[in-house]
């Protein structure tokens, strides 16, 4: 779950990182408010979206009065804003977070991630701040300074120094920075975050190192033990389908193709989506009903796919293992007739019960045309959106 | 032969009177698994599908021989059925739950180093040995006795490749799904060692995903330690960066990650891939034949 950069503030403030003053705004009143409440003459204007690259696509701006403040604001709420880390739709800037101005002496990158590879915390630091880290690591790998911890020793303050040294930082902001480190560790413990994120982390005219912008991603399968955090969730970040499909247990992500899938188990449905491309069609989701496909999750599963205007045909590929295909066959002809579905469904049976499940589908009287494989599947359903269209 | 576990082997059950634990405890049992024992903390002393149920691991190892734990219980509280099952010294632990919090298996695993006890999942079917013993979710009844070694990070694609492996006649010798979370346990590398030494085992068949960098070192072992033909098909060309794929671990960050790297290490290190996973098994088959 990933968190606006106001409430990534809010965390860091709670834990002790500094971070400027700053106030959330859902309309032009409320930002000129929030910016009234702020110390000082200048004021920066933050679209809060769950995406990066906010910058360059004109979601922060600076404001020289309060009028401005006003303004930009008016100027970013309601729109959508599209960064080089969204898709083409952007994502619907619904607040802005007014923040007071400050001084720039230089910028750095700090972060620190559960580290798959590693299998522990990495902190990663940058001399080089606010800038794609990525690019950094690729071009320049030797401006990347990297501390992993040792599980079984936990973090230890040797390599902290270690690498506030090697930030170049000394006297009273290598402390700060130390401390500001022992804060993340501090964060991803208690809130189960998987990413903590400064970028940039400034040092202001005053030697103060200041967290500038704010990223944290919590670990979803730890929110049972992070509930004070669901406030955070906004699901207008997400989209709309994905959401939907969510509430009810399924494992659903839109894609830009026209041939929808419904698969159990998540290797299956990629592989689905995999064999669809391979075999010159495009996807229109990945699917994954999981391994209970009772009738209602079938049901639920076809009227998400529906919903996408985009979808000209679906391909149905089940492994029956522990659920039978008879069931199975039986929640798609129940599916299909109460949604009054008129594209071609293809459909692929393979396991328990497989025979009396293809014969299910035969008598239903349905449109529904059987597969006997992974490829002919495939095929067939390319073959009938070739031919609709 | 086989790998890790075979009809000698005994097995506990973790979470044994829960909906999951109970069905497939029943199910593993009908497949001819020896479950001698199971655990639920306070139902000690009871007993379930015929087996005695233990208020602890370290109860149940005092009582009865073991040689692995099958873990049901529910994500909240699997990593301290691990814990419990790594202290007791049970030397495979096999993690079926799915959705336990990275966090935790940072834990587990920095526990696992160190100990005796080898770790398979979370997240995962599971482990068959076919007409022996069937330690997890898999339908057992697609497997047959043979020769391939299946390694896997999903589940419904390994029975794909059972399926395909049975169909055409090679039968499998043993099948391991490694699990779809980002950090876990036994991984393509130990598994394909195992293989490598298995008398049993002609041929390995190896289903990966994206999102991390495991296939990708896994070719890198390849290329220096497997003298067996190893077949491989990798999930997610057609995925888009960033999105999550259903499993935890399957998705592409920045540039890392994708199925044409993955593809691109397999191809160098020799392995014979395919980018359809309609085709494994035939294609095993033609290089066992060779």
């Amino acid at each position: 779950m990933n968190l606006h950069e106001y409430q990534s503030k809010k965390l860091f403030f709670d834990h002790g990182i500094p971070v400027l003053d700053g106030g959330i705004a859902s309309s032009p009143d409320e930002a000129k408010s929030a910016a009234e409440n702020l110390q000082g003459n200048i004021w920066v204007v933050k679209a809060q979206v769950h995406a990066g690259g906010r910058g360059k696509a004109g979601g922060v701006k600076i404001a020289k009065s309060i009028a401005e403040v006003q303004e930009r604001a008016s100027e970013m709420l309601g729109t959508h804003l599209i960064t080089k880390q969204t898709d083409d739709n952007g994502l619907p800037v619904n607040q802005v977070y007014i923040e007071s101005g400050t001084s720039i002496q230089s910028e750095y990158y700090l972060s620190l991630l559960v580290d798959r590879t590693k299998e522990s915390w990495t902190y990663i630091a940058s001399k080089e701040g606010g800038v794609d880290i990525e690019a950094v690591a690729e071009e320049s790998p030797e401006k990347i300074i990297n501390y992993t911890i040792d599980p079984l020793k936990g973090l230890e303050l040797s390599h902290l120094n270690e690498m506030a040294d090697r930030m170049g930082f000394i006297d009273d902001v290598h402390s700060q920075f130390v401390s500001i480190t022992e804060k993340m560790f501090e964060i991803a413990k208690n809130k189960d975050a998987n990413l903590i994120e400064v970028n940039p982390l400034i040092l202001d005219d005053h030697d103060q190192l200041i967290a500038l912008d704010a990223k944290i991603s919590i670990e979803s399968n730890a929110l049972f033990r992070q509930e004070a955090l669901l406030t955070y969730k906004d699901s207008s970040q997400e989209n709309e389908l994905e959401v939907k499909a969510s509430e009810h247990d399924l494992s659903y992500v839109s894609l830009d193709g026209n041939i929808a899938c419904m698969v159990n188990g998540a290797g299956l449905a990629m592989a689905t989506m995999d064999l669809i491309k391979l075999h010159g069609g495009e996807p229109a989701n990945f699917l994954d009903v999981g391994g209970g496909a009772t009738t209602d999750r079938v049901k639920m599963a076809i009227d998400i796919i529906m919903e996408n205007p985009n979808v000209d045909a679906i391909l149905i590929n089940i492994f029956g293992g522990i659920v039978r295909c008879d069931i199975i066959a039986k929640g798609i002809t129940e599916a299909v007739k109460s949604t009054a579905i008129d594209i071609p469904i293809v459909v692929r049976l393979q396991g328990t019960n497989v025979e009396l499940g293809t014969r299910i589908l035969e008598e239903s009287g349905m449109k529904i045309i059987s597969a006997n494989d992974l490829t002919d599947a495939a095929i067939k359903v390319v073959t009938s959106v070739k031919e609709k269209t | 032969m086989s790998i890790l576990v075979n009809q000698e082997t005994r097995i506990l059950c973790q979470g044994i009177t829960g909906s999951q634990g109970s069905f497939h405890a029943a199910q593993c049992i009908e497949y001819g698994s020896n479950i001698v024992a199971g655990v639920t903390p306070g139902k000690g002393g009871s007993t379930h599908l015929d087996v005695p149920v233990f208020n602890s691991v370290a109860e149940a190892k005092a009582a009865v021989e073991i040689d692995v734990s099958m873990i049901f219980v529910p994500a909240k509280f699997a990593a301290d059925a691990m814990k419990s099952a790594i202290e007791s010294e049970v030397g495979l632990i096999v993690c079926i739950t799915e959705g336990v919090p990275v966090q935790d298996m940072i834990e587990v695993k920095a526990m696992l180093n160190g100990s005796d006890s080898i770790l398979l999942g979370p997240n995962c079917p599971g482990i068959i040995t076919p007409e022996e013993t069937k330690i997890g979710i898999m339908p057992g009844f697609i497997h047959q006795k043979g020769s391939i070694g299946i390694i896997s990070r999903s589940g419904t694609l390994t029975y794909e490749a059972v399926h395909q492996t049975s169909i055409c006649g090679l039968g499998q010798s043993t099948c391991i799904g490694i699990g779809g979370d980002p950090i876990k346990g036994l991984n393509f590398i130990e598994c394909l060692s195992l293989f490598e030494e298995d008398p049993a085992t002609e041929g390995i068949i190896m289903v990966g995903e994206i999102g991390g960098s495991d296939e990708e070192k896994a070719a890198e072992f390849i290329k220096k330690n497997i003298t067996k033909p190893v077949v491989a098909y990798v999930a997610g060309v057609s995925a888009p960066p960033g999105k999550r794929m259903g499993h935890a671990g399957a998705i592409v960050t920045g540039n890392e990650g994708t199925a044409s790297s993955k593809y691109r290490a397999l191809n160098d290190a020799g392995v014979k891939t395919t980018d359809s996973p309609a085709l494994i098994g035939e294609i095993m088959k033609d290089l066992i034949n060779q």
